[in-house]
């Protein structure tokens, strides 16, 4: 399930934050990502909703400054949802 | 009764469906990524924007705006599109909106330059001459401000404002917008849209605020009202009615409280698609990427069933469920109809069978003096398609396209790709919505003309079918019976002067597009001229048909723009005009005229116009040509055959309008 979480995570983010897929790891953070900044990441946010149905909270949001993070909030969510 | 219950519960199963997760998409999604990746590597460019349309119109998400975006910018040098300017002036976040915006853009032909304003400084930027927002040069400003951020007030403090005070707060909130517009009006000739004031979730006073006009929503609506005045007396100005689209969509659904409050984005990540939409629609025909005809399938799109084989009591036409479905999608039609659409109809049919239907059947809307143009036989659409344009004298990218047959679609989509192919759902009874949710049909003023246009198109076919009976050319005119009027343009004629500008293509010397704004500030400069020609013949009136736009410069005068709508040209109602406009210069003292032609890919009826009036070509570069013709050696003189009215008093100064 993560790593189905993880491919769909890294292909928005890819799109999102407009950098080919290979470039977008399980380590990506706001430093290794030129484009990653508050205004991107409301965009990724918004966009994973989107994808998820999920809802994220202004706490979670905060939390999310790696992929890594970011895909474990997200199966945090979708867990509860299901 | 049987049937309704399956019915529903078939339209449940459906809606489960839907509900599911979007994840089995998505990898599908992704898939189809690396293909169209592949396939502009690859230098298919056909293919890939063919996918690229249709995944975006299937799933328009936030996460593959990012990606439509990448994929148009590589293909950009590719493609014809449409390049315009956007500055958005906001009280709340709209960045997330920005990329959808601009995927969907792309997705209509359309290349957006997006500028956002500071956040909550829409006010500075209005009013300083000298802002982002003017320097940027914007073709259309949108300003998108709320109503909690324009009233706080009225918004949140409803309950403890006195009758006076709500008096006071209603004023305050009208003459911040009239400032803000006509300031901007003076610094900036672009197109304005201005938001309407949203009503809340749920009234301050609950079921007590809407028994009276002074409520909190009875405000907001008189609000709104007074926004529609301003677009009324502003020229360029235009009203979206974000109330409306908030509740088309659901207000319970549409804001996200929390990112309201910690990013000042108010709207739902669902919902942002649904304002890039709305914005979409204005944007089409203010930049003029609009369709002028729909040409319509029969079997299974009018009506229900097959014509050939159910026969006229078999086919599924009427106001009772299945038939209403299809007289629903007729009445859409009949409203573009009345919008100034030409209507045609391509199909595969036998011809008696198909006339039959459109005579005598008694659920049709839509009869033959509707169509403009009928291709009911068996050859293939694209030659049919083709065959519409020439006679209606239209270029393919004028053409939408309306057809519940998927590979029929499909194949105007690749072959004819300047046709504007009409998405359908599955089911049937979602094509009417469809239909009217097509931006391609938008307007944002309505003419005399336009309301006609269907009358005129019918007119124009029995007159060729004359024009192939008559003797000579000169008989043919003489035939006609053709009456001009030439005048100055006035305020009741400015809307159709400039959608002239903004809309002819074929005989159009310049192709200059002007808005109402520009048409204005030239019609009140001493030094120039807008003549308007409006013409009727023995078939019935044409309305205005023709605009010139001069300007002197001394002893000359340079013909700016001479252009005539593509429904008169052949009918030497042009040589009127310019002797109108030659005779005019004499008077005024002017010796010379002259005027560029400036080729584009579509104006090639009016290259011979110079040469053809005795004008010398003085100069020459890169297929452009400027003319000159000297009027101390002679005039241009109005074809005898055409009853010339010129409506332009002698003191030209005294009698002009001024706005």
């Amino acid at each position: 399930m993560t790593e189905y979480i993880f491919d769909q995570v890294r292909q928005i983010a890819a799109n999102v934050f407009n950098v080919p897929l290979e470039k977008v790891t399980i380590k990506s953070s706001s430093t290794t990502i030129e484009n990653w900044d508050s205004l991107q990441l409301l965009n990724l946010v918004l966009a994973l909703e989107q994808e998820f149905g999920v809802q994220f909270e202004p706490e979670d949001i905060e939390q999310m400054i790696s992929v890594e993070l970011i895909v474990k909030l997200t199966q945090e969510k979708l867990s509860k949802t299901t | 009764m049987a049937n309704i219950i399956d019915w529903v519960h078939k339209a449940n199963l459906a809606n489960d469906k839907t509900g599911m997760v979007n994840a089995q998409q998505t990898v599908e999604y992704d898939t189809l990524q690396e293909e169209i990746k592949q396939l502009i590597v690859y230098g298919e460019v056909r293919r890939g924007h063919a996918l690229i349309v249709q995944l975006w119109r299937e799933n328009p998400s936030l996460s593959l705006a990012g990606f439509v975006i990448s994929c148009f910018e590589r293909l950009r040098p590719n493609l014809v599109l449409i390049p315009c300017r956007i500055a958005i002036l906001r009280s709340f976040t709209v960045e997330p909106v920005i990329p959808l915006l601009r995927a969907a853009a792309f997705v209509s032909g359309i290349d957006l330059s997006v500028n956002v304003g500071s956040f909550n400084t829409y006010p500075q930027e209005i009013l300083d001459q000298n802002s982002g927002l003017y320097k940027f040069k914007p073709d259309i400003v949108i300003l998108a401000i709320q109503t909690c951020d324009v009233s706080p007030d009225l918004w949140s403090n409803f309950t403890n404002l006195s009758p006076g005070e709500i008096t006071a707060a209603i004023g305050q909130v009208i003459d911040n917008f009239s400032s803000w517009v006509q300031m901007f009006r003076s610094h900036s000739q672009s197109h304005l849209i201005l938001h309407s004031l949203e009503h809340p979730l749920k009234p301050n006073n609950g079921i007590l605020d809407i028994q009276s006009e002074t409520g909190q929503i009875g405000v907001i609506r008189h609000i709104n009202r007074e926004l529609l005045h301003l677009s009324v007396e502003y020229s360029g100005i235009y009203v979206l009615d974000y109330d409306a689209l908030v509740s088309r969509h659901g207000r319970m659904f549409w804001y996200d409280d929390r990112k309201w409050m910690t990013m000042r984005m108010p709207i739902a990540a669902n919902c942002l698609i649904h304002l890039a939409n709305e914005w979409l629609r204005f944007l089409h025909p203010l930049i003029g990427k609009v369709c002028k005809v729909l040409v319509t399938d029969l079997d299974n799109t009018l009506w229900g069933g097959v014509i050939g084989e159910d026969g006229m009591t078999g086919i599924k036409l009427g106001p009772e469920y299945p038939g209403a479905i299809y007289q629903t999608l007729q009445r859409v039609i009949l409203d573009l109809y009345n919008r100034g659409i030409i209507l045609a109809v391509c199909s595969k049919n036998n011809l008696f069978d198909a006339m039959e239907v459109l005579n005598h059947h008694h659920g049709m809307l839509l009869r033959p003096k509707h169509f403009a143009a009928l291709r009911i036989n068996w050859n293939d659409k694209i030659e049919n398609l083709r065959e519409i344009a020439t006679e209606l004298n239209i270029g393919m990218d004028a053409i939408a396209f309306l057809d519940d047959n998927a590979v029929e679609r499909q194949l105007i989509r690749s072959q004819l790709p300047e046709v504007t192919v009409i998405e359908l759902p599955d089911d049937p009874i979602g094509y009417a919505q469809a239909l009217r949710d097509s931006p391609v049909f938008e307007r944002v003023a309505l003419s005399a003309e336009d309301r006609d246009r269907g009358r005129h198109y019918t007119d124009y076919r029995l007159r060729t079918e004359l024009k192939q009976s008559a003797i000579s050319l000169e008989d043919f005119y003489r035939s006609l019976q053709i009456e001009v009027e030439i005048s100055l343009m006035t305020q009741e004629t400015l809307i159709r002067v400039s959608q002239l500008t903004q809309k002819t293509n074929q005989f159009n010397l310049t192709t200059r597009r002007y808005s109402e704004q520009q048409i204005i500030e030239m019609a009140a400069n001493p030094n120039s001229r807008v003549y308007t020609l409006r013409m009727r013949d023995c078939f019935g009136d044409n309305g205005l048909v023709g605009v010139s736009i001069t300007h002197y410069n001394g002893e000359i005068c340079e013909i700016d723009t001479f252009l005539l709508s593509c429904r008169v040209i052949n009918r030497t109602v042009e040589t009127a005009l310019l002797a109108t406009i030659s005779e005019q210069s004499s008077n005024e003292g002017i010796q010379r005229l002259v005027g560029w032609y400036l080729p584009t890919k579509k104006n090639a009826p009016a290259r011979e116009f110079y040469s053809l009036h005795g004008f010398t070509c003085v100069m020459e570069r890169d297929g452009e040509s400027f003319w000159e013709f000297d009027l101390t050696c002679g005039q241009i003189v109005s074809p005898p055959w055409i009853k010339r009215q010129v409506l332009i008093k002698e003191k030209i100064l005294n009698d002009r309008i001024y706005f």
